[in-house]
Protein backbone atom coordinates (compact mmCIF):
# COMPACT_ATOMS: atom_id res chain seq x y z
CA UNK A 1 0.00 0.00 0.00
CA UNK A 2 1.61 3.41 -0.94
CA UNK A 3 2.15 5.77 2.28
CA UNK A 4 -0.08 8.88 1.31
CA UNK A 5 2.07 12.03 2.14
CA UNK A 6 0.59 14.97 3.24
CA UNK A 7 2.01 18.64 2.87
CA UNK A 8 2.01 20.58 5.73
CA UNK A 9 3.63 24.18 5.06
CA UNK A 10 6.68 23.67 4.58
CA UNK A 11 7.07 20.31 6.16
CA UNK A 12 6.08 16.92 4.31
CA UNK A 13 4.31 14.30 6.87
CA UNK A 14 4.83 10.29 5.51
CA UNK A 15 1.68 8.93 7.58
CA UNK A 16 1.93 5.25 7.28
CA UNK A 17 -1.43 3.49 7.84
CA UNK A 18 -0.65 -0.41 7.69
CA UNK A 19 2.22 -2.74 7.38
CA UNK A 20 4.66 -2.30 5.23
CA UNK A 21 6.14 -4.51 2.58
CA UNK A 22 9.94 -4.12 1.69
CA UNK A 23 8.28 -2.78 -2.12
CA UNK A 24 6.27 -0.40 -0.01
CA UNK A 25 9.34 1.12 1.86
CA UNK A 26 11.11 1.24 -0.98
CA UNK A 27 8.05 3.11 -2.88
CA UNK A 28 8.08 5.72 -0.27
CA UNK A 29 11.66 6.26 -0.10
CA UNK A 30 11.63 7.24 -3.82
CA UNK A 31 8.00 8.95 -3.10
CA UNK A 32 9.61 11.22 -0.23
CA UNK A 33 12.91 12.22 -2.19
CA UNK A 34 10.91 13.50 -5.02
CA UNK A 35 7.92 15.45 -3.34
CA UNK A 36 10.48 17.49 -0.96
CA UNK A 37 12.06 18.85 -4.04
CA UNK A 38 8.67 19.54 -5.82
CA UNK A 39 7.24 21.14 -3.01
CA UNK A 40 10.40 23.23 -1.69
CA UNK A 41 9.85 21.40 1.52
CA UNK A 42 12.31 21.92 4.47
CA UNK A 43 11.33 18.59 6.37
CA UNK A 44 9.55 15.49 6.48
CA UNK A 45 8.65 13.91 9.00
CA UNK A 46 7.89 9.82 9.09
CA UNK A 47 5.12 8.39 11.25
CA UNK A 48 6.05 5.03 11.82
CA UNK A 49 3.37 4.80 14.93
CA UNK A 50 1.64 1.32 13.17
CA UNK A 51 4.29 -0.50 12.25
CA UNK A 52 4.74 -3.41 14.63
CA UNK A 53 7.85 -4.86 12.97
CA UNK A 54 10.70 -2.87 12.43
CA UNK A 55 13.70 -5.14 10.57
CA UNK A 56 16.51 -4.73 9.04
CA UNK A 57 15.51 -3.97 6.11
CA UNK A 58 13.26 -1.32 7.47
CA UNK A 59 15.91 0.27 9.37
CA UNK A 60 17.72 0.50 6.57
CA UNK A 61 15.31 2.29 3.99
CA UNK A 62 14.47 4.65 7.08
CA UNK A 63 18.39 5.49 7.20
CA UNK A 64 18.20 5.61 3.49
CA UNK A 65 15.11 8.31 3.01
CA UNK A 66 16.58 9.91 6.09
CA UNK A 67 20.43 10.57 4.12
CA UNK A 68 18.72 11.25 0.56
CA UNK A 69 16.22 13.72 2.39
CA UNK A 70 19.60 15.37 3.76
CA UNK A 71 21.14 15.53 0.46
CA UNK A 72 18.40 17.53 -0.98
CA UNK A 73 18.44 19.89 1.92
CA UNK A 74 16.08 18.64 4.19
CA UNK A 75 15.74 17.61 7.09
CA UNK A 76 13.81 13.51 8.50
CA UNK A 77 12.52 13.25 11.61
CA UNK A 78 10.72 9.89 12.17
CA UNK A 79 8.50 9.47 15.14
CA UNK A 80 6.15 6.88 17.07
CA UNK A 81 8.49 4.08 17.09
CA UNK A 82 6.70 1.95 19.51
CA UNK A 83 8.24 0.68 23.02
CA UNK A 84 8.20 -2.96 22.05
CA UNK A 85 9.62 -2.03 18.69
CA UNK A 86 12.58 0.06 19.91
CA UNK A 87 13.14 -3.50 22.21
CA UNK A 88 13.18 -5.39 19.47
CA UNK A 89 15.41 -3.18 17.04
CA UNK A 90 17.85 -2.82 20.33
CA UNK A 91 17.61 -6.89 20.74
CA UNK A 92 18.49 -7.05 16.34
CA UNK A 93 21.51 -4.28 17.24
CA UNK A 94 19.60 -1.72 14.56
CA UNK A 95 20.21 1.78 15.40
CA UNK A 96 19.27 4.43 13.39
CA UNK A 97 22.64 6.24 13.53
CA UNK A 98 22.09 9.72 13.52
CA UNK A 99 18.74 9.91 12.44
CA UNK A 100 16.47 12.57 14.40
CA UNK A 101 13.05 11.00 16.63
CA UNK A 102 10.28 11.86 18.10
CA UNK A 103 8.04 10.12 20.69
CA UNK A 104 4.98 11.26 18.28
CA UNK A 105 4.00 13.86 15.51
CA UNK A 106 3.33 16.57 17.98
CA UNK A 107 7.01 15.90 19.61
CA UNK A 108 8.42 16.23 15.67
CA UNK A 109 6.46 18.82 14.81
CA UNK A 110 7.62 20.74 17.98
CA UNK A 111 11.06 19.46 17.37
CA UNK A 112 11.17 20.99 13.76
CA UNK A 113 10.09 24.07 14.72
CA UNK A 114 12.70 24.70 17.36
CA UNK A 115 15.24 23.86 14.92
CA UNK A 116 13.98 26.11 12.70
CA UNK A 117 14.23 29.07 15.51
CA UNK A 118 18.03 29.81 14.20
CA UNK A 119 19.43 32.68 15.99
CA UNK B 1 -0.22 -27.94 13.42
CA UNK B 2 -0.05 -25.08 10.58
CA UNK B 3 0.14 -25.28 6.93
CA UNK B 4 3.34 -24.28 5.72
CA UNK B 5 3.62 -20.66 4.67
CA UNK B 6 5.21 -19.94 0.76
CA UNK B 7 8.05 -17.17 1.09
CA UNK B 8 8.97 -15.69 -2.51
CA UNK B 9 7.68 -11.98 -2.04
CA UNK B 10 7.72 -8.63 0.24
CA UNK B 11 4.13 -9.40 0.77
CA UNK B 12 4.67 -13.12 1.54
CA UNK B 13 7.16 -11.84 4.50
CA UNK B 14 4.48 -9.62 5.87
CA UNK B 15 2.04 -12.02 5.79
CA UNK B 16 4.42 -14.60 7.25
CA UNK B 17 5.55 -11.86 10.28
CA UNK B 18 1.49 -11.88 10.70
CA UNK B 19 0.66 -15.36 11.33
CA UNK B 20 3.73 -15.33 14.06
CA UNK B 21 2.32 -12.56 15.83
CA UNK B 22 -1.13 -13.53 15.49
CA UNK B 23 -0.14 -17.50 17.14
CA UNK B 24 2.20 -15.83 19.69
CA UNK B 25 -0.54 -13.97 21.04
CA UNK B 26 -2.67 -17.23 21.00
CA UNK B 27 0.26 -19.22 23.06
CA UNK B 28 0.06 -16.05 25.45
CA UNK B 29 3.33 -14.73 24.74
CA UNK B 30 3.95 -11.13 26.07
CA UNK B 31 3.42 -7.86 23.57
CA UNK B 32 7.14 -7.34 23.47
CA UNK B 33 7.98 -11.23 22.50
CA UNK B 34 5.33 -11.32 20.58
CA UNK B 35 7.00 -8.16 18.43
CA UNK B 36 10.20 -9.62 18.71
CA UNK B 37 8.59 -13.12 17.02
CA UNK B 38 7.61 -11.30 14.19
CA UNK B 39 10.34 -9.57 13.54
CA UNK B 40 12.72 -12.86 13.80
CA UNK B 41 10.57 -14.20 11.30
CA UNK B 42 10.48 -11.09 8.44
CA UNK B 43 14.79 -11.50 8.43
CA UNK B 44 14.76 -15.46 8.30
CA UNK B 45 11.46 -14.96 5.47
CA UNK B 46 14.16 -11.86 3.82
CA UNK B 47 17.00 -14.43 3.98
CA UNK B 48 14.86 -16.46 1.58
CA UNK B 49 13.35 -14.25 -0.46
CA UNK B 50 17.15 -12.96 -1.31
CA UNK B 51 19.08 -15.56 -1.40
CA UNK B 52 16.82 -18.82 -2.53
CA UNK B 53 13.84 -16.38 -4.18
CA UNK B 54 11.16 -19.19 -2.85
CA UNK B 55 10.86 -21.01 0.25
CA UNK B 56 8.81 -21.63 3.42
CA UNK B 57 8.05 -20.93 6.82
CA UNK B 58 6.36 -23.38 9.29
CA UNK B 59 5.07 -21.86 12.63
CA UNK B 60 3.75 -24.26 15.14
CA UNK B 61 3.29 -24.58 19.15
CA UNK B 62 5.53 -26.49 20.94
CA UNK B 63 5.75 -28.17 24.37
CA UNK B 64 8.86 -28.03 26.48
CA UNK B 65 9.47 -29.82 29.97
CA UNK B 66 7.67 -28.54 32.89
CA UNK B 67 4.95 -27.41 30.82
CA UNK B 68 6.51 -25.00 28.96
CA UNK B 69 4.57 -23.61 26.09
CA UNK B 70 6.30 -21.87 22.81
CA UNK B 71 6.82 -21.08 19.31
CA UNK B 72 8.76 -23.23 16.79
CA UNK B 73 9.71 -21.27 13.42
CA UNK B 74 10.83 -23.20 10.70
CA UNK B 75 12.47 -21.66 7.57
CA UNK B 76 13.46 -23.95 5.07
CA UNK B 77 14.62 -23.12 1.58
CA UNK B 78 16.48 -25.35 -1.64
CA UNK B 79 18.64 -21.99 -2.22
CA UNK B 80 22.19 -22.35 -3.00
CA UNK B 81 23.08 -22.84 0.76
CA UNK B 82 25.48 -21.00 2.84
CA UNK B 83 29.12 -21.74 2.25
CA UNK B 84 30.28 -20.36 5.73
CA UNK B 85 27.97 -20.99 8.30
CA UNK B 86 30.79 -19.38 10.99
CA UNK B 87 30.78 -16.20 9.14
CA UNK B 88 27.36 -15.84 8.07
CA UNK B 89 26.69 -16.21 11.90
CA UNK B 90 28.67 -13.15 12.26
CA UNK B 91 27.19 -9.36 12.97
CA UNK B 92 28.03 -7.51 9.75
CA UNK B 93 28.62 -10.48 7.72
CA UNK B 94 26.43 -10.57 4.53
CA UNK B 95 26.91 -11.43 0.76
CA UNK B 96 23.65 -9.74 0.10
CA UNK B 97 22.01 -6.06 0.73
CA UNK B 98 22.08 -6.79 4.22
CA UNK B 99 23.05 -5.12 7.18
CA UNK B 100 24.25 -8.81 8.25
CA UNK B 101 22.74 -8.26 11.40
CA UNK B 102 19.89 -10.87 10.64
CA UNK B 103 20.83 -14.40 11.13
CA UNK B 104 23.31 -13.46 14.48
CA UNK B 105 20.43 -10.96 15.45
CA UNK B 106 17.44 -13.78 15.48
CA UNK B 107 19.91 -16.07 17.06
CA UNK B 108 19.87 -13.39 20.29
CA UNK B 109 16.41 -12.90 20.23
CA UNK B 110 15.22 -16.84 20.57
CA UNK B 111 16.08 -19.33 23.32
CA UNK B 112 17.12 -22.45 21.05
CA UNK B 113 18.69 -21.57 17.47
CA UNK B 114 19.52 -24.18 15.15
CA UNK B 115 20.45 -23.55 11.20
CA UNK B 116 21.97 -26.62 8.68
CA UNK B 117 22.63 -25.69 5.36
CA UNK B 118 24.24 -27.41 2.09
CA UNK B 119 26.22 -25.45 -0.44
CA UNK B 120 23.48 -26.37 -3.48
CA UNK B 121 20.61 -27.87 -1.41
CA UNK B 122 19.09 -25.03 0.66
CA UNK B 123 19.28 -23.80 3.95
CA UNK B 124 17.32 -24.68 7.14
CA UNK B 125 16.85 -22.36 9.85
CA UNK B 126 14.86 -23.63 13.31
CA UNK B 127 13.82 -21.70 16.37
CA UNK B 128 12.32 -22.01 19.59
CA UNK B 129 11.60 -18.86 21.65
CA UNK B 130 9.43 -19.90 25.33
CA UNK B 131 6.40 -18.21 26.68
CA UNK B 132 8.18 -16.58 29.90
Amino acid sequence: MRVPILKQGDYLIASIQSALSDEDLLQLRDDLAEQVGRFRSRAAIVDVTVLDVMDSFAVRTVRAIAHMIRLRGAETVIVGIQPEVAFSMVQLGLTLGDVATALDLEEGLAYLNEQSRVP
Amino acid sequence: MELPLTISSGADIVAARQQGRKLALQLGFSDVDQIVIATVISEVARNIVEYAKQGEIRLRPVAGSAGKKGIMIVAEDRGPGITDLVQAMQVGYSTGRGLGLGLPGAKRMVDEFDIQSSQGKGTIVTMKKWVE
